[in-house]
Parts: C-alpha cells; sequence; structure tokens
C-alpha cells in the first residue's frame, strides 16, 4: 500500500474514532441530517409517482383533429396519410355525415339538426396515439394544427396542461425545499465539525509542532463530515423506504377504490445512491468551511 | 550544524526577546543555553526549531536557511527535529505508546513499523512496560521520559529541549539528564535550554549565556 493511500486510510479511520467517541452527539446529528434529507427526497419520490400516474391511469388520451369545413376528399387522404406516417397508435376517421347522425341520435338534438339547411360539421380524426405523455400529446397537437385544410385540432383533456403545471409547481417547490435542507445539512456538519476541531486542539497544536501538515490535520476532519453526510444519507433512504412501506398499503386500498392498481414505487437505482452522494458532498463542503474557520482562530 | 548570524526577533508588541545573537553549534555537539528567566531561551529554541520566525539576521538548520524559508516547508523541517517542550505537551487523551506514534502517523509510516520504532523508543527511555499507561497515571520524570521517547522516535539529528529538570526530583533529573548524554554520545546534537545549568558526568558541555536577549561573550 503506497503512503497517499495509507495517510488516506489512516484519516479515515481516525474520522470513525472521532465520531465513535461521541457516540450520542453523533447519532444525533445523523437523525438531523437523516431527517433532512428524506423531507424533499420525499417530495421528488412522491412527484415521480404522480407523474407515473398521470402518464399511465388517466384513461385514453385523445386528440380531435378537426377538417376545414368542405374540405375535398384529397385533402382528407392527404392528412389521413400524413397522420399514418406519423402515429404509433390508433386513428379513426369520422366522416361529417356520421357526426351529424351521432348528434342526431343525442337526446333533443334531432329537431334542431332537422332544422338545419345544411350539415355543419366537419370531417375529424380522432387520434389516440400510444405515447399519451403530456409532452407527446403536445408536440404532435402543434404539429397537427400546421396540416393545410386542418382548421382546429384539440387535446380532449386540458387538465393534461393543468396537471403539468401543477407538476411543474410541485417541482419547484421541492426544489426550494431541497435547496433549504442542503444549507441545513452544511449548517448542521459545520457545527459538529467546528466542536471536533475545539475537542482537538490539543492534538492539533502538538502535531502541527513536530511536523504535521496543514493537510494532515485537516483530513480526518474532511472525513468525518463526508462520513457524516453519506451516513446521514443512508438514514434518510432508511426513512423513506419505511415511509413507503407503511404508506403503501393505505395507497393500494385507495386506489384500488378508484379500480386501479396504484402503488407507490420506490426511487430509482440511481436516485438510491443520490442521498448518500449528496450527503458525502455536503458534508465535505461544510467539514471545508468548518476546519478553515475553526484553525485559522487558532492560530 | 546551526548557524545563526545577528539574530533578531520582536514579538507583536515590539518587544525584543533575541537582539543581534550570532553562534555557531557544530553537528553532534551538546550546548547547554543559561540564563535569567525572560533572557529569551525559550525564544532561541523556538527559533532554531522553526516555531517562530526571527525578525531579522540568518539561521541556518540542518543546511536550511530558515530565514527564506516557505511556511509550506517548516513542517518537512521540523520532522527532523526532536522538540521536547516546557511543559512537555503531552496527550492527555490516549496512552503512552499513542503519544509517541504520533510523530510517525505524521510522516505516513505503515502502522506495524510504527509500533516497532516506538516502542524502541520507549524502551529507550525506560517506559516500555509502561506503553499502556495513560500519561496522568505516570510521575513527572515518566512524564519528560516519554516527552524524549516522542522527540526522538523520529530519529532526528538534532534534539531541542526546554528547562527538561525544571520540576523534577534530583534522581529523576539525573535519569533524564543521562538519557540526552546517550543520544549526544551516538551523534545527536543536543541543545538545553536551562535556567539551571550543571554538569553532565562524561559528556563535553558548551555554556551559551543569554542575557536580556543577548549572548554574553
Ligand atoms: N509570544 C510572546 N509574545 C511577546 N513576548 C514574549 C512572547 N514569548 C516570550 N516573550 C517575552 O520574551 C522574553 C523572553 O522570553 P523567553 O524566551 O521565554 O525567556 P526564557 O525562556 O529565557 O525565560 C520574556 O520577556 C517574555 O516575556
Ligand atoms: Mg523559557
Amino acid at each position: 500500500m503506497n503512503a497517499w493511500f495509507r495517510q488516506h486510510f489512516a484519516a479515515f479511520f481516525r474520522a470513525i474514532r472521532r465520531l465513535a467517541a461521541a457516540p450520542l452527539n453523533t447519532l444525533l446529528s445523523l437523525l438531523v441530517i437523516g431527517i433532512a434529507m428524506t423531507l424533499p427526497a420525499a417530495g421528488y419520490v412522491f412527484l415521480d409517482n404522480i407523474r407515473t400516474l398521470g402518464a399511465n391511469h388517466t384513461g385514453i388520451q385523445q386528440i380531435s383533429l378537426f377538417m376545414q369545413t368542405g374540405s375535398s376528399a384529397q385533402a382528407v387522404a392527404a392528412v389521413r396519410e400524413r397522420i399514418d406516417e406519423r402515429l404509433p397508435g390508433q386513428w379513426r376517421f369520422v366522416p361529417r355525415d356520421e357526426a351529424l347522425q351521432q348528434l342526431k341520435n343525442t337526446e333533443g338534438m334531432a329537431e334542431i339538426i332537422a332544422a338545419l339547411p345544411k350539415n355543419p360539421l366537419p370531417d375529424a380524426f380522432i387520434l389516440e396515439p400510444d405515447d399519451a405523455s403530456p409532452e407527446n400529446m403536445e408536440s404532435l397537437r402543434a404539429e397537427f394544427a400546421d396540416f393545410s385544410d386542418v382548421a382546429h385540432v384539440q387535446l380532449d383533456s386540458a387538465w393534461i396542461k393543468r396537471f403539468n403545471a401543477f407538476l411543474r409547481l410541485g417541482v419547484q417547490t421541492v426544489n426550494l425545499l431541497a435547496l433549504v435542507f442542503a444549507v441545513g445539512l452544511v449548517a448542521v456538519t459545520f457545527n459538529t465539525i467546528r466542536l471536533q476541531v475545539l475537542a482537538q486542539a490539543e492534538e492539533i497544536e502538538v502535531a502541527r509542532l513536530i511536523g504535521a501538515t496543514d493537510a494532515f490535520i485537516r483530513r480526518p476532519f474532511y472525513y468525518s463530515g463526508i462520513l457524516q453526510g453519506a451516513l446521514g444519507g443512508l438514514a434518510a433512504l432508511f426513512l423513506l423506504l419505511s415511509g413507503l412501506a407503511i404508506l403503501n398499503p393505505s395507497v393500494t386500498q385507495l386506489a384500488a377504490l378508484y379500480g386501479s392498481d396504484f402503488t407507490l414505487h420506490p426511487p430509482g437505482f440511481v436516485y438510491f445512491s443520490l442521498p448518500v452522494i449528496l450527503g458525502a458532498f455536503l458534508g465535505w463542503l461544510g467539514a471545508q468551511l468548518s476546519v478553515s474557520l475553526a484553525l485559522r482562530h487558532m492560530q | 550544524m546551526i548557524a545563526g548570524s545577528h539574530l533578531v526577533k520582536r514579538y507583536l508588541g515590539g518587544f525584543e526577546a533575541i537582539r543581534d545573537v550570532s553562534f555557531e553549534i557544530a553537528a553532534g555537539a551538546m550546548i547547554l543555553i543559561g540564563g535569567h528567566s525572560g533572557a529569551g531561551k525559550t525564544t532561541l529554541l523556538k527559533l532554531i526549531g522553526a516555531i517562530e520566525r526571527p525578525t531579522s539576521g540568518s539561521l541556518i538548520v540542518g543546511g536550511q536557511n530558515l530565514t527564506a524559508l516557505r511556511n509550506s516547508a517548516l513542517p518537512f523541517l521540523r520532522r527532523n527535529l526532536g522538540l521536547v517542550f516546557q511543559n512537555q505537551k503531552l496527550l492527555f487523551d490516549r496512552p503512552a505508546l499513542e503519544n509517541v506514534l504520533l510523530p510517525l502517523e505524521i510522516i505516513g509510516l505503515p502502522l506495524r513499523e510504527a509500533q516497532r520504532r516506538a516502542r524502541a523508543a520507549l524502551d529507550k527511555v525506560g517506559l516500555l512496560a509502561r506503553e499502556k499507561a495513560y500519561p496522568i497515571a505516570l510521575s513527572g520524570g515518566e512524564q519528560q521520559r516519554l516527552a524524549i521517547a516522542r522527540a526522538v522516535v523520529n530519529r532526528p539529528s538534532v534534539l531541542l529541549v526546554d528547562e527538561p529538570t525544571a520540576n523534577l526530583d534530583e534522581g529523576s533529573a539525573r535519569q533524564v539528564l543521562d538519557l540526552f548524554a546517550a543520544f549526544n554520545q551516538v551523534g545527536v546534537t543536543v541543545v538545553i535550554a536551562t535556567h539551571a545549568p550543571r554538569e553532565i558526568p562524561g559528556r563535553d558541555l558548551r555554556l551559551m549565556t543569554l542575557d536580556h536577549g543577548q549572548l554574553l561573550p
């Protein structure tokens, strides 16, 4: 093992020793960090679940495409061809006569329609794209609206937009929350590391006098911060998964009442490591600030 | 070799603790720095040990000019010096062996090798049997010897010692001085600051006496 690795290993174990030397303090810090990270993480998981709920459980999403009244059969055929090219999914052509017929069958409409001099309805297409994500629906709408002889394209659920806006607001809120808690996490680490530095003041002084470099003195505190953040992240993951496990039976029950088999799903694998990595980074940042300040005061 | 030339140390606040001091200490010599309390003995040791920087003049230790050295180079210079502080500065939160291990951790020695060397150093000062003892459980003389073990564990070529016998009874003082004599015997340059210089049997001592920051001829 070369000297560099050995120095880092030694600092790492020294950090563990220092954390273990004050177990109650360490445990409390981990809990504070864990809780601070659980809240935004839970927010993200919640939003992620809502998003899949929006994408998969809203029933069939349709786009209605209305031709200009009096469009020629060729124009209709051209549009039909382009839809066929463009669309993975189902579509249906509703000729204006059929639409009128349907309207006639509607209660109370028959007399009104009979009084009309001619059929006022346009030919229409009803599209049911396979990919019903809000983004895709919106881009299809924009695209079809540009076809010549197409009078109007309408997404059959305006609530997709509202849902999207709600989701965006949710993400912004959780981002803000995460930022606030990240600052909190840095502050917590800052404080615990500051206390550690003060507790080690004598060792630091002696070590300096007998030839310790600045890096040697700082290193264990960095590892302390990193460890604390990473373990806090693990605690957050544990809290989060426990929370999901506790809530899920109720969620499943509720969903069943609406005829859905929806359950809360845990974050994906990448997101699993995120609290740990983020915690480690923020812990390192807090330690960095704290050690620099504390050592400057000690000189 | 240690050589000072027109050394001046002015502390923050303007007090001149060392005033135009020039001297030479040959490698392998044993030197006593005497003088009244406040004469500047500790300050001179701190200058040689690169703990304080001279205000002016030049100071060469082990071929390095301390006045010109960058701050970042100081730790590496200190590793070649053994320092025994007046109040020892032992770490009371860990046993004797761990106190002696600290300098070796600093240079990044593998633990096994470090422990072997720390035990050898404890053995030299007669404390091997007390390696697990915490400093608080050691007598004054034992604490002083523990501090010496920590100072020599890096095998420094120069040993700087501040008032090593100030708080010791006659027997312990003898023991400690004999230790320095033994290190000097094997070629270590030993510089001892003391307000009460005394003979050390079997050693050729040179006495440098400070008076209000100046070296008496
Ligand atoms: N850090 C310091 N700041 C200001 N004055 C100091 C400092 N250290 C020592 N002195 C002063 O310098 C003089 C010499 O101190 P010192 O070298 O400790 O003397 P000695 O060790 O011979 O008793 C004393 O008057 C002391 O008060
Ligand atoms: Mg003194």
